[in-house]
């Protein structure tokens, strides 16, 4: 066991960041979840993990049952994926993916039995099983970060051996404003997240764990609380402030440690992991399942009824837009995602994958477009940023395609979050830009 | 695709909007930024009308439109397109203009004032984001170098010029008649070097914080730009570290050289509520195109803006300062916010 260095007093929230007035939430924060209908036709997306692409292993016509594999682990950083249900591969070919190309995916008809395969994994206890046997069980079940980020989660949990981690942290503060997944996860199934924690903890050989909610779940918070004694798990209320659930800023609140610049929350002595992903963890080494199903919030102002559904991957966002009351307005957009970061779909049968937290819709009236206009140097962007960059000026960088300079003025750093662009009074694409001096300069540095 | 549900119909792929992320945004908007500056001037505009009469609100509504004006024949002239003209910034260069003006300023002086704003202080630079220097201050301080007889042509308020023993001939602001005092007191004259006493008293002080005084058409009233001031603060819209660090250099620099020479200056809270001091820290240093971006660069800034301000009326030539300062502060601002640029978080020092 690492020894546990002290923590040194919490901020319990980061400098930079913005609070939208709108958080959408409440569409949805009261909502059970429901556990989804089987449907009679899943498309499961071949590629959910960042890393290299699992292998198929199963042919056009092959039946499988609820569990099996669709398809294994081809290298370290991957992970295998399992069958949501029963039933018959009715093709494998082309799906709509979350970034708008076409994706490589399985058709699985469903047969409706929903029968589990024979090849289940057997329950570890996780209190005596070695860390070896957790680390390994976490790949097998297919688990990636639910947050959205898709990244293996048993890679996380396998530190270089040059890197001490003492801290495991569980993010629990769902920043985004409209999604609830992980609110209702943590009010309805407390012990799973806890459980899920404390196993990775064991994993990593941690004792040291936390998880940090925003305070606008006080119910989570209590929840939480209750239970976490039993599993040394300290449960952390932390500012409402958006991007907190990301993970440099959710380290710095929970620690006051600072992630150096282009590294890794190892290098600040930490896993972080999604309070989503916990409770996968804990399903597949408590009960031996799977990564096949998932909590979504289906939410927007057009639908009758928006909810958070439990749904197995691979179900075509129509049918969920269906299981929520389906529209009563037009929506003119779809977002895979929060309304921050979320990716903006031209298919509603794009499927939900593993890190699908959020089905958004928005309508029109809730969508503006604008022409932007020059930077005047507000300084709303730097106010905003929680990496202290400088968005406006950086923009202006790249809008001249000075990408070196854009470099040194770290323009690598940015997370993406969007808080720059939502403040901005000109309405500049600021994310846009950043995003493409960021491809442009990972590609020069391949050359 | 489309699909009924609940008699609406789900749009196609083709009417969905793809657009990057956020998909969310603060409605906030550089014209709504330039309105509520207009409206937090407007208590500052009215008093200048009621203390000095309808003359001043003919100065404001033709600064004002010539401005605009300005702005809409460069865009012609550059044949670009009109629709940056609704962003009210030219509007909002001419307010701020009109209000640095003498309540009586010629209508040919307005004209070129505004034309000189937009044209020579903004437009040159590329628009809106681009210019340098305030452009507002641009064009007073062309006007008064060029002009300058227009340009200290001080009218009395209408309280003032009811009083029986008023004077028109030696009618001055209240900086410009402490100038003449320190200039016609004999040094060791008046006993603790006093001379200021009739600029001090409570009267005085009360006629200043109401803007019952001489001065240019906005600048009189500490009361109405302290209402628009603090209002701008509370909405975020300019950094509260300008106005905050300018008042108090002003105030400590100027307090200190009071003490240990009292016949130099006088006191003060003479110097905060006298002059442009409150237009210029709430509203012209605070520009956010000629400001600087960080937090500690406006500490910088609005302290450089502070010590040249007091160093103008005390020593120098000019009775005023408030211009000159943060023009030229304005020119220090690239080299303030790189000396002032964040580090990222979570920042190594490379190595060497």
């Amino acid at each position: 066991m690492a020894a546990n260095k002290p923590i040194p007093p919490k901020p319990l929230s980061f400098p930079g960041g913005i609070h939208p007035a709108k958080d959408g939430k409440s569409l949805t924060e009261k909502k059970a979840v429901v556990a989804a209908p089987l449907f009679d036709r899943y498309v499961v997306q071949i590629s959910q993990n960042v890393g290299a692409p699992p292998k198929l292993v199963v042919k056009v016509g092959d039946a499988v049952k609820k569990g099996d594999l669709l398809a294994e682990a081809s290298g370290f950083v991957s992970v295998p994926l399992h069958a949501p249900t029963s039933g018959v591969i009715s093709a494998v070919g082309d799906a709509p993916g979350p970034m708008g190309t076409l994706v490589p995916a399985v058709y699985l008809d469903a047969d409706g039995r929903d029968e589990w395969t024979a090849n289940r994994m057997a329950p570890l206890d996780w209190r005596t099983a070695e860390p070896a046997e957790l680390k390994n069980r976490v790949r097998d079940a297919g688990i990636v970060g639910m947050g959205g980020a898709a990244f293996p989660t048993h890679v996380k949990l396998s530190p270089p051996p040059d890197k001490k981690i003492d801290t495991v942290i569980l993010n629990g503060a769902e920043c985004e404003p409209y999604l609830t997944a992980d609110h209702r996860l943590m009010l309805e199934q407390p012990e799973k997240v806890l459980v899920g924690a404390a196993v990775m903890a064991r994993a990593l050989g941690v004792e040291n764990i936390f998880i940090g909610v925003e305070k606008n779940k006080p119910d989570a918070i209590d929840k939480l609380n209750e239970l976490a004694g039993k599993y040394g798990v300290k449960v952390v209320g932390l500012k409402v402030q958006y991007p907190q659930g990301s993970e440099k800023q959710l380290i710095y609140a929970l620690t006051g440690r600072c992630v150096p610049e282009g590294g890794l929350p190892m290098d600040a002595g930490c896993v972080v992991q999604n309070v989503a992903t916990a409770a996968a963890v804990c399903d597949a080494v408590e009960s031996g399942v799977p990564l096949i199903e998932r909590i979504t919030t289906v939410t927007g102002t057009p639908l009758a009824a928006p909810g958070n559904f439990l749904v197995r991957i691979g179900t075509p966002v129509i049918r969920l837009v269906e299981l929520a009351g389906g529209v009563t307005e037009e929506p003119r957009k779809l977002i895979l995602g929060g309304p921050m970061m979320g990716f903006a779909q031209r298919s509603f049968e794009v499927p939900v994958a593993k890190n699908s937290s959020g089905v958004l819709l928005l309508a029109a009236s809730e969508i503006v477009q604008y022409d932007s206009a020059g930077c005047m140097r507000c300084g709303m962007c730097l106010r905003g940023c929680p990496m202290h960059l400088s968005p406006g000026p950086l923009s202006m960088l790249i809008e001249n395609e000075k990408f070196d300079l854009a470099a040194q003025n770290h323009v690598m750093d940015c997370l993406e979050c969007g808080a720059c662009a939502y403040a901005c009074p000109a309405h500049r694409p600021l994310v846009q830009h950043m995003r493409r001096a960021k491809a442009e300069i990972r590609k020069r540095a391949k050359k | 695709m489309s699909e009924n549900c609940n008699n609406v119909k789900l749009p196609s792929g083709d009417e969905l909007i793809l657009s990057s992320s956020p998909h969310i945004h603060d409605n906030q908007s550089v014209r709504k930024i330039m309105l509520k500056v207009i409206v937090a001037l407007l208590p500052a505009a009215a008093a200048g009308v009621f203390f000095f009469g309808l003359p001043a609100a003919g100065v404001i509504l033709l600064t004002l439109a010539s401005c605009v004006a300005a702005e809409a024949i460069w865009f012609f002239l550059a044949k670009r397109p009109l629709s940056p003209l609704g962003d009210c910034s030219a509007a909002l260069t001419g307010l701020i203009l009109a209000l640095n003006l003498p309540p009586a300023t010629p209508w040919w002086v307005c004209v070129l004032g505004g034309f000189l704003a937009i044209w020579v202080g903004k437009q040159v630079f590329g628009g809106l984001g681009h210019n340098p220097f305030n452009p507002a201050l641009v064009a007073r301080v062309a006007l008064l170098i060029a002009l300058p007889a227009a340009l200290t042509t001080w009218t009395p308020t209408g309280i003032e010029a009811a009083d029986s023993e008023f004077e028109l001939s030696t009618y001055a602001t209240p900086l410009g008649k402490a100038a003449m005092l320190k200039t016609t007191a004999t040094p060791h004259g008046s006993a603790h070097g006093d001379i200021y006493a009739e600029l001090a008293t409570d009267d005085a002080y009360w006629n200043y914080f109401i803007g019952n005084r001489g001065g240019s058409l906005g600048e009189t009233s500490c009361l109405a730009l302290l209402i628009g001031g603090i209002a701008l603060m509370l909405m975020k819209l300019i950094k509260w570290q300008i106005p905050l660090v300018f008042i108090a250099t002003v105030g400590v620099f100027s307090g200190a050289v009071h003490f240990f020479a009292p016949a130099m200056t006088p006191p003060a809270l003479f110097h905060l509520m006298t002059g442009g001091l409150l237009l210029g820290a709430f509203f012209m240093a605070t520009d956010m195109v000629t400001s600087p971006m960080t937090t500690w660069g406006c500490v910088i800034f609005a302290f450089g803006c502070g010590v040249i301000t007091c160093v103008i009326r005390i020593w120098g030539s000019y009775p005023e300062g408030v211009s000159f300062s943060i023009l030229f502060m304005n020119a220090l601002v690239p080299l303030i916010d790189r000396m002032c640029q964040l580090r990222p978080f979570g920042y190594v020092r490379k190595k060497a």
